[in-house]
């Protein structure tokens, strides 16, 4: 390879684990100072190839080289990583909360005193012009939890340019960031660049990659697709890259209506409010209608479903459902009264790994029934297999445990756990996020297909266009408050109306 | 043949089996006697009904700790001591506080029974609410008992040992007129039967593994994991109520110091050896259960062997680590890697 | 720009309070039985030397998150190994300190790769450690063993040796005459081991990872951290600082048993905890574990200025302490997580 400023190559790099093949042939080149996106579906083999590369994993064959660096390059570890000059900063920020700012910059390399011991004066005065180079304002004195995770994460990414990287990788960094700290993570992403920083920057936003990346590196299925230069890549056939195959049905999903003339309300709920999260809010769905909550992460949607369900407790405010007053005190009582949620956490709030798809699919059916009221296993199989077929899960048996599943199938397992319950209302908080495209389009055609048939559904999804497919009606949260309201029939429901909206900007 | 060996393999009684079959080759070996079973004065005796007789108040705790592992993945190690103070607190019912031994009985005997697992369950409802509700690691919580449940104990009988000279009492620890088998192998029976009947008769066990394998989903799909997990460590400390009676009765009287002592450890013990995983979640309650008696036949073992009862622990604190070692997924990588070496290099040969 | 109070401070002052409510109480009862005296102060230090050793190396183990129970058995095996080693094999002192020192280290080691290289559950492993080395001990020697001065005159001699403190701190006795106060020498021992360890934590890298690994196990490890390592020499510190500290117990004791220190692990974790260390890591330090020794002490020591209350008394009181301060810690957790 002649070409210059080349900073890291890794080619034929190959990784298996127990019975899959993660990396076959993969290859990435990074040069300094250029921002490299590295795109791909949900196992396409974007965060193996990069846990090849930090000494995560361990890679089976291939070859990594790095300017500067003798031969063939074999991290065995994170910290060798660090030392020849690869840094990481992940998407769940890896710093210690329990320590100072200035210690979470220089652990593992804390200035000494003469005695070999820590110069903890040095270090704080080291920290604190770090920071105030890097235009980010903090108390290096102060312990890391007291800052948004915004801020945590630019302390990560200070740390690793403090470590003088000569590359950066940034696993999916602004997944939980808004719009403001995407900015300023933006602008000290370009700073580094002039300074000749080669980054590697993953993410699923289609924007953020036109807006920052130089260049992309396209994974499919564990190997490589592509290297392209941004202008010469447009999105849609970026997309097309990732899948494989050409965007066919993206946009074309009939979406429901509803004869205003018809409309049923089914539920309203009247002066909900959480403390520090929703301001006091009223809010209304109609039978078959499709709700959108659109809004910055922290804007309160997710909070509002919270309560309306009762995952978290709603502190004022009363619930009715088909003109019913509701009690709800605890996520039961809202199953009983014919509500589902799809939590936006799957991991953590979704998921029973350890339980078969078959006991996933009917754990809520069963908590509606009671301890006592066991269904027949001839039952339990029989509605395992109704919705494995009807949602088209893949998994080798309804016995398979769930965690066996791709990320796409576990979400198919939960939300048919919720339509074994056969809800009134079904809440979606970010049904679609780390899933792979195919996925994403079916369950939205599922979503508007339940609300024909009369289902009242709320979404939620970080993905504009994906809610102005699905939803009839859209309101807007910001700070906590609702702050507008969008119908489809008016023909407003574009991205840049809603944008708009949610940035409070005049309309 | 090779699939069926990997299916017997798999199967989650292949290491409480194995390791039970194990136990009795030694002895089989060693003293063959082990095995005799006699039949005098209208009672049958042997070493493997002694086992099956003094297994009983392991079988018992395993019970209830395999719940407790299930649902928390923590154990709870208060059962020994709780042991004691249901025992304690049962005989100073019914002799009366201070009085250090009674042929006449202050209340009805089924009475002081009651409330020494009435006791238990108290022990077991405030280390649940710990875990539960306070969401305190369960070692720890439980660790407060494990300490204070003893001493209450010997407050409870005025730091004495108290005796209960009432035949009827010695009958649940001991023989009941002509029944040739000894009570406690009914009693751990009952307690068996009854919560594997109610685990099959209802959703209990899901929703316990649900709850132990991730609490937060389980709660979002209409499960109240507090009071699931809370239920599990109530049944865990009236497991041990129960036990702690019929220790009690064995020697018809209650001494807080050795009641149940070491207890703790055989019953947890019983769950890994019954193939459990200690980090929770699937649970298999017949695998304790054969777990708990694999346990009391390597204790007779080696007490006929002329180890102590104080020395015992070496043996066993040795097996509990090279079960979880053997569990650990380090050493399971270990294999597999040794594994798949053997199979390439069985290529090289071939090719 | 005021220094924000947080709970984990909180908890702290909580504790100071807590000690000198209780030593004041205890002086207004029992001022007739000597409880104003430095010399009752004093004694609880040289009672407690071990558990304040043992209390310093908890401490660092809980740091990472893990707990250690083994510990009031191994202060049990390392009396009986001294006990029955100079009693019954008449061998050295010297000898039978390093041999126990070394028996820590190697304990310590064993449920140090377990925990971090096996990556089992602290509290299992340091429990069979608990039951091998209670079990061990009995394996050594069934009886009660004391060691006299006839044993090993040196041992006694290290056991009763005294260092006076100087004279106007000491009180009359009824004759008339000055008292000085006085330590032994196993105080100054446990509270070197407490400085020792207190720059450790502050001062050193290790003594940060400590911090950083409770903190967050996967991001140190993220941050290049040897995570692992740092882990096993936790509690290989812990086994080897609870080997001073049984040596320590034992010229306080001068005897060796089977029975002996049961519960010791209690104490150890309850002073820690009550001093303020998180159970679930990465807060806490040994001037915290300190004031935590000197709760647990006085309750003691109140108990046995009594003279009528069963001793049981101090392990429910301790016990009922350290159920107070992890609901305590419990409920800060609960308040921080809900303000998030």
């Amino acid at each position: 390879m002649a070409e210059e400023n080349v900073l890291i190559t890794m080619r034929d790099i190959v990784k298996t684990f127990p019975g899959v093949i993660a990396l076959d042939h993969a290859q990435l080149t990074l040069r300094k100072g250029e921002i490299h996106a590295l795109m791909g579906e949900n196992g396409a083999g974007k965060s193996t190839i990069i846990k090849c590369l930090t000494g995560v994993y361990h890679r089976d064959s291939g070859e990594v080289h790095m300017e500067g660096v003798e031969g063939n390059i074999f991290n065995r570890n994170t910290m060798d990583a660090q030392n020849i000059g690869i840094a990481t900063v992940y998407q769940e920020v890896n710093l210690c909360p329990n320590l100072s700012v200035a210690e979470n910059l220089f652990i593992g390399r804390e200035p000494r005193t003469a005695i070999r011991t820590i110069d903890w004066r040095k270090m704080n005065k080291q920290a604190q012009k770090l920071m105030d180079d890097l235009d980010i304002q903090v108390d290096v004195t102060q312990t890391l939890e007291n800052y948004s995770i915004a801020i945590q994460q630019m302390i990560a990414i200070a740390r690793a340019v403090d470590m003088e990287c000569k590359a950066l990788i940034l696993d999916e960094p602004t997944s939980s960031l808004d719009d403001k700290e995407v900015e300023k993570l933006f602008k000290l992403m370009r700073q580094l660049k002039a300074k000749g920083v080669g980054i590697i920057f993953v993410t699923h936003f289609l924007e953020q990659v036109y807006e920052v990346c130089d260049r992309i590196t396209v994974m499919r299925n564990g190997t490589f697709v592509g290297e392209y230069k941004i202008e010469e890549l447009p999105r849609v056939k970026l997309v097309a890259a990732m899948l494989g195959k050409d965007v066919d049905d993206l946009a074309a999903i009939e979406k429901s209506e509803i004869d205003p003339k018809k409309a049923e309300t089914l539920l309203t709920a009247k002066g909900l409010s959480h403390k520090g999260t929703i301001h006091p809010f009223d809010f209304e769905i109609e039978k078959g209608e499709v709700v959108g909550l659109a809004g910055l992460l922290g804007s309160g949607r997710s909070e509002l479903v919270r309560c309306l369900y009762g995952a978290d407790l709603a502190q004022t405010g009363t619930e009715t459902i088909d003109g019913k007053e509701l009690k709800i005190k605890n996520p039961l009582d809202s199953i009983k009264a014919g509500m589902a949620y799809l939590p936006d956490d799957r991991k953590a709030d979704g998921c029973i790994a350890g339980l078969s798809v078959r006991e996933n699919i009917i754990i809520a059916l069963q908590a509606r029934y009671g301890l006592f009221k066991k269904i027949p296993m001839s039952k339990q199989i029989e509605i395992a297999d109704k919705y494995i077929k009807e949602l088209n899960v893949k998994t080798a048996s309804r016995e398979t445990l769930l965690g066996q599943l791709s990320g796409g199938n576990q979400q198919k397992v939960i939300l048919g756990r919720w339509l074994a319950t056969n809800p009134k209302l079904l809440i979606l908080d970010e049904p679609t996020r780390g899933i792979d495209i195919g996925t994403k389009t079916e369950i939205q055609k599922k979503v508007i297909e339940l609300a024909k048939k009369g289902m009242s559904v709320i979404f939620i999804s970080s993905e504009l266009d994906e809610m102005i497919r699905t939803c009839t009606r859209m309101l807007i949260m910001r700070d906590g408050k609702k702050v507008g309201e969008l119908t489809s029939s008016e023909t407003e429901l574009t991205q840049g109306v809603i944008m708009n909206a949610i940035a409070g900007g005049e309309k | 043949m090779k699939e069926t060996w990997e299916k017997i393999r798999k199967s989650p009684l292949f290491l409480p089996i194995v390791s039970m079959i194990l136990v009795l080759l030694i002895n089989l070996f060693k003293d063959a006697g082990f095995f005799a079973i006699g039949f005098n004065n209208g009672i049958i005796s042997g070493r493997l009904i002694d086992v099956l007789n003094r297994g009983s108040e392991i079988a018992i705790l395993a019970v209830g700790m395999t719940l407790v592992v299930a649902v928390s993945a923590g154990t709870d190690i208060s059962v020994g001591s709780v042991m004691a103070l249901a025992a304690c607190g049962c005989c100073s019912l019914l002799a009366g506080y201070g009085v250090t031994s009674v042929t006449e009985l202050k209340y009805p005997m089924l009475v002081g029974m009651l409330f020494g697992v009435l006791l238990g369950a108290i022990c077991g409802g405030f280390n649940g609410f710990l875990v539960a509700k306070m969401k305190i690691q369960p070692m720890v919580a439980t660790l407060i008992l494990f300490t204070a449940a003893r001493a209450i104990g010997l407050l409870v009988n005025a730091n004495m040992i108290v005796y209960i000279r009432y035949k009827p009492y010695s009958y649940l620890g001991n023989f009941i007129p002509g029944c040739p088998l000894p009570t406690p192998i009914f009693a751990a029976i009952v307690v068996i039967a009854v919560v594997a009947l109610f685990l099959r008769n209802t959703a209990m066990g899901t929703f316990i593994q649900a709850v132990g394998i991730n609490s937060r989903a389980a709660r979002i799909a209409g499960i109240n994991s507090t009071v699931i997990c809370w239920s599990c460590y109530l049944v865990c400390g009236i497991c041990a109520g129960i036990a702690g009676i019929i220790a009690s009765s064995r020697i018809y009287s209650a001494d807080s110091a050795n009641i149940g002592l070491n207890y703790e450890m055989d019953a947890i013990l019983s769950v890994a050896l019954g193939g459990n995983s200690l980090g929770g979640g699937k649970f298999n309650l017949a695998g304790s259960v054969i777990g708990a008696y694999t346990i009391q036949a390597i204790t007779t073992t080696l007490l006929a062997m002329g180890v102590s009862t104080d020395q015992a622990p070496v043996v066993k604190a040795i097996i509990v680590v090279l079960i979880v070692v053997i569990q650990s997924p380090i050493f399971k990588e270990w294999m597999a890697a040794r594994k798949a070496k053997k199979v390439s290099a069985g290529k090289e040969i071939t090719a | 720009m005021a220094k924000k109070i947080n709970g984990n401070n909180i908890l702290l002052l909580i504790t100071f309070v807590l000690f000198v409510l209780m030593y004041g109480i205890g002086c207004v009862i029992y001022a007739d039985k000597g409880f104003t005296h430095l010399q009752t102060f004093l004694n609880i230090l040289i009672t407690n030397a071990g558990l304040i050793c043992v209390a310093c190396g908890m401490t660092c183990v809980m740091l990472t998150g893990g707990i250690d129970i083994s510990v009031g058995s191994l202060i049990a095996m390392d009396c009986m190994i001294l006990a029955d080693g100079m009693s019954n094999k008449h061998m050295n002192a010297v000898t039978l300190v390093i041999m126990v020192l070394v028996i820590g280290l190697v304990f310590g080691t064993v449920q140090g790769v377990l925990v971090s290289y096996f990556d089992i559950q602290p509290f299992i492993v340091s429990m069979a450690g608990m039951f091998f080395a209670r079990g061990m001990t009995a394996v050594i020697n069934t009886n009660q063993l004391s060691i006299t001065q006839d044993v090993s005159p040196l041992f006694y001699g290290w056991a009763n040796a005294k260092i006076n403190l100087p004279a106007f701190l000491g009180y009359m006795n009824k004759k008339g005459k000055m008292i000085p106060p006085f330590i032994r020498p196993s105080v100054v021992i446990a509270l070197i081991v407490l400085v020792l360890v207190f720059v450790m934590l502050k001062y050193t890298k290790f003594g940060r990872i400590l911090y950083a690994v409770g903190g967050n196990e996967t991001s140190a490890t993220m941050m290049g951290l040897n995570v692992k390592q740092t882990k096993m020499f936790a509690y290989i510190l812990s086994s080897f600082l609870c080997s001073i500290g049984g040596v320590l117990y034992c010229l306080n004791t001068m005897s060796g048993s089977v029975q002996q220190a049961r519960g010791f692990e209690m104490d150890a974790i309850a002073s820690s905890v009550i001093g303020g260390t998180l159970l679930t890591g990465g807060v806490g330090n040994v001037i915290g574990s300190f004031v935590g020794v000197l709760i647990n002490g006085t309750i003691t020591q109140l108990v046995t200025t009594n003279g009528k209350l069963l001793s049981s008394w101090a392990n429910i009181a301790t016990a009922a302490l350290l159920c107070f301060f992890i609901i305590l810690q419990s409920i800060f957790a609960l308040i921080k997580e809900r303000s998030k």
